[in-house]
């Protein structure tokens, strides 16, 4: 009880207020930007989490990353183009309701929808990842060693491409994060002799220029950058907003659980929360051949999804250091930043500041619904703010963000590279976000293993030796082992018709 | 905004700078005192931790008394080398400060960096740590005496972990062994990224021992996850009155800590030097500083520039032999 009131008193300052305000008006705008994402708005705000102290600053987070999902619904109603990926799902459904002048309804219902994935999320992570955090207190390096494993397999294998394709990805990031000292025994690699490089490559730089620069670059050279004229009018909430959302409370609820859960899996975010809610209510539905045609049932069940899928993906972030989505991924820099390295023990050593971040996700949602409101009526008017304006604003954000994270142009160099890697990966059809799960993860894999190794004095029948480290063993070796064998009778029915 | 206009701006700023900068410079040529411009203030660690908020105490301090911002900036990466070298490489005008730390009397033992404490001009050793001996809370060793006799009892069967391999707990772990009478490998040592990481694995059943320093240890103890059996100092630490010190406990003579001070690069000037000594003496022994060490349950280890610079010498030396008897150095 007294932990409450610590943390009471930590949100219910005026900074933490203000972050959750001005982080949620960013998220939505940037959100609200077709091309532009909810993690993009994430990698922009790192700098400004420099200046601040640890709540504030993980409140601007969570709140911009929040608001983005929601709006990325509004240019998918009103232009039919999703803000963000996360929007894709029933990009379709809402523009029809517009087309049919019931854009008030179709933005209505995915506003209260995401606002109650939201709350159920918050309200699974609240109690979830303490919970979790008891258990993964007796986790030793074999069973976080497992866990990377078992993370970075999920990434490679549920990302929308083929596996192949993910595994590509994942192994260009392992192969990043073994630049610099090597943890264990302080051997310097790939360094060339630079100082800098002794450090590694950190993610942050590398992930602003993944995210952001990328991004900039892909939308200029898909010509011509998309901007529609929204001249829809948008008529105002009635009360039956509210009634029919509690007509689909049974979508909403199914949605957000499901959606946390999507969420907390390594490597799946929002954006596949949504597509999967979507699917099993359609499969479910007595009426699926709405679906694409303006579904109130789909707008319920995918919006509340991708919206409860950002705190699902803080469970994982929070309690092993191993981040649910590449948003999630970006969190962990923050936390290091602000000395509260992600783990187990960081419900030890300081229970107040996370209790104080689990309230301020519920204040997000709840001031999301406001904000929400807001951001529907003045949506024709930001919709109108040209891409040539927008795209070199974002690039200086991008530049002062990765120079002041170790106050050195050697960090603005790895921005540009990685947003060209990038570029490449993305015309080529291969996700990005295994890569960053890659470089995240890969230290932990490789320190892990090490370790393990040194404690079984090199037996690695240890690594089965405990229970918990032997049932995630049996998992991960399985998945391998399937995907194996699923590729494997893939190519022989393959040779077999060809 | 029309482009023409734009650039009117532009020029306008520029001129208004350097009308700045020259009455700046002749300010600076009439008065020439040190400091006239803001001070960068280097750590090599990162942000949060106790080094990090020794230096913005410190760089506080300096600010309110000097009248120029004085800018804490994190360089991290590298176990400590690449802030300890943009310390030492910068241009000794007194413009560029750090805070180094007792890695720099072990980097270029292990030949990570050619950088020693002579890279430095020392003006003030601060804050510091002492080493520990800790267990998990209910094992099977009453006391320091237990873990060691279970030591010889079974050479090369225990796990100890702290720092990395080669690093100032991992020093610890072996000094004990050796003062003990023991090989310096007779426990095994997991390397880790920090006390930490150490610590929780401790805590999970991954390591028997970790040596650490106690003031990391803290929140461990307090939460009852971890017990401490000894510190290795010379005497019992006033945060933990109920640690033996290692002597009391077994015998053995063996001390380690680490510690912190202020720096800048080798051959920062006299008027310089006029204005920072008496400066860090008085942060030294200034209420702020020993409110903060309280807090954080650190120990000061104040001591002027003078005395630090004799002591540099003989820690390198000692941690030269020491890390050799630990088979951490050829």
């Amino acid at each position: 009880m007294e932990l409450f009131q610590q943390s009471f008193a930590l949100v219910l300052q005026l900074d933490v207020i203000i972050a959750l305000v001005a982080g949620g008006a960013f998220g939505l705008f940037l959100g609200a930007m077709p091309g532009l994402t909810a993690t993009m708005a994430l990698a922009l705000l790192v700098p400004v989490t420099f200046f601040l102290p640890p709540v504030p600053a993980l409140s601007l987070m969570l709140s911009a990353g929040s608001m983005a999902i929601f709006a990325g619904d509004l240019p998918g109603a009103l232009l039919r183009i999703p803000g963000t990926p996360a929007s894709a799902a029933y990009c379709e459904d809402t523009f029809r309701l517009t087309q049919g002048g019931c854009a008030e309804l179709g933005l209505g219902l995915g506003l209260f929808a995401s606002v109650i994935g939201g709350l159920v999320g918050s309200l699974i992570l609240t109690f979830a990842a303490p919970m979790l955090a008891r258990v993964a207190l007796n986790f030793s390096s074999y069973e976080y060693f497992w866990l990377a494993c078992l993370g970075l397999t999920c990434a490679a294998l549920v990302s929308q491409s083929t596996p192949l394709k993910g595994v590509i990805s994942l192994l260009l990031g392992l192969l990043v994060a073994t630049v610099g000292l090597d943890s264990t025994t302080g051997y310097p690699r790939f360094t060339f002799g630079s100082v800098e490089m002794m450090g590694g490559i950190s993610f942050i730089p590398a992930m602003i220029g993944m995210f952001a620069v990328a991004e900039l670059v892909n939308s200029i050279a898909r010509t011509p950058p998309v901007q529609g004229k929204p001249t829809q009018r948008i008529g105002s909430f009635s009360s039956n907003i509210s009634k029919r959302v509690w007509k689909y409370r049974g979508h909403a609820t199914r949605g957000s659980i499901l959606g946390t859960l999507v969420g907390a899996l390594p490597g799946a975010g929002a954006d596949i929360a949504a597509w999967v809610s979507y699917a099993i209510s359609k499969r479910l539905s007595k009426t699926p051949e709405q679906f694409g045609n303006g579904s109130e049932e789909g707008i319920v069940a995918a919006s509340s999804a991708n919206n409860s899928s950002i705190a699902g993906g803080w469970i994982p972030t929070l309690v092993f250091g191993i981040p649910g989505d590449s948003g999630a991924a970006i969190i962990i820099g923050v936390l290091y930043l602000k000395d509260l390295a992600p783990g187990p023990t960081l419900f030890l050593y300081k229970p107040e500041v996370l209790y104080a971040v689990f309230i301020a996700f519920f204040l997000a949602n709840i001031l999301l619904l406001f904000m929400g409101a807001v951001m529907i009526r003045l949506s024709t008017n930001i919709l109108r703010v040209p891409f040539s304006v927008l795209a070199p604003l974002i690039m200086i954000f991008c530049v002062v963000g990765a120079f002041a994270m170790n106050n050195s142009y050697f960090g603005v160099g790895i921005m540009m590279a990685a947003g060209v890697v990038a570029f490449a990966l993305k015309a080529n059809d291969i996700p990005v976000a295994p890569a960053i799960l890659g470089m995240v993860l890969g230290g932990l894999l490789e320190k892990t293993f090490l370790t393990s190794m040194v404690k079984a004095n090199g037996d690695p029948l240890m690594f089965f030796s405990r229970p918990i480290a032997a049932s995630l063993g049996i998992i991960t070796l399985a998945l391998w082992g399937l995907q194996l064998w699923s590729s494997w009778k893939k190519r022989q029915r393959l040779t077999q018709t060809g | 905004m029309s482009i023409s206009k734009t650039k009117k701006l532009i020029k306008g700023a520029f001129a208004a700078t350097v009308i700045g900068a020259a009455s700046l410079m002749t300010a600076g040529a009439a008065l020439a005192e040190y400091p006239e411009k803001p001070i960068t203030f280097i750590v090599p660690w990162g942000a949060g931790g106790g080094t990090d908020t020794t230096a913005r105490i410190v760089g506080k301090l300096m600010e309110e008394a000097l009248g120029v911002p004085v800018n804490v900036v994190n360089r991290t990466g590298g176990q400590g080398v690449v802030g300890h070298s943009a310390i030492a490489t910068a241009e000794p005008d007194g413009y560029t400060l750090g805070l180094i730390t007792a890695e720099v009397t072990m980097m270029h033992w292990q030949g990570l960096t050619d950088l020693t404490y002579e890279s430095y001009t020392p003006l003030g050793k601060m804050v510091g740590v002492v080493g520990g001996l800790q267990v998990k809370a209910g094992s099977e060793y009453a006391d320091a005496q237990a873990v060691i006799d279970a030591i010889k009892a079974n050479p090369g069967g225990m796990t100890g972990s702290g720092t990395g391999l080669g690093g100032i707990w991992h020093l610890n772990m072996a000094g004990m062994l050796t003062s003990a009478g023991l090989d310096a490998d007779a426990v095994r040592w997991v390397p880790s990224e920090g006390a930490a990481p150490a610590l929780q694995e401790l805590v999970a059943g991954g390591v028997d021992i970790v040596t650490p320093s106690i003031n990391e240890s803290a929140a461990m103890i307090e939460a009852g996850e971890v017990v401490s059996l000894a510190v290795m100092a010379p005497e019992r630490s006033v945060h933990f009155p109920d640690v033996p010190t290692l002597k009391e406990a077994t015998g053995i003579d063996w001390n380690a800590g680490s510690w912190n001070g202020v720096a800048g690069p080798a051959g920062l000037p006299d008027d310089v030097l006029a204005v920072l000594l008496p400066l860090i003496e008085e942060i030294q022994a200034s209420e702020e500083l020993a409110e903060f060490v309280n807090d954080r349950k650190l120990n000061l280890f104040a001591l002027p520039a003078d005395t630090w610079s004799g002591e540099l010498a003989d820690i390198d030396a000692a941690m030269g032999d020491t890390m050799r008897a630990a088979g951490i150095i050829e």
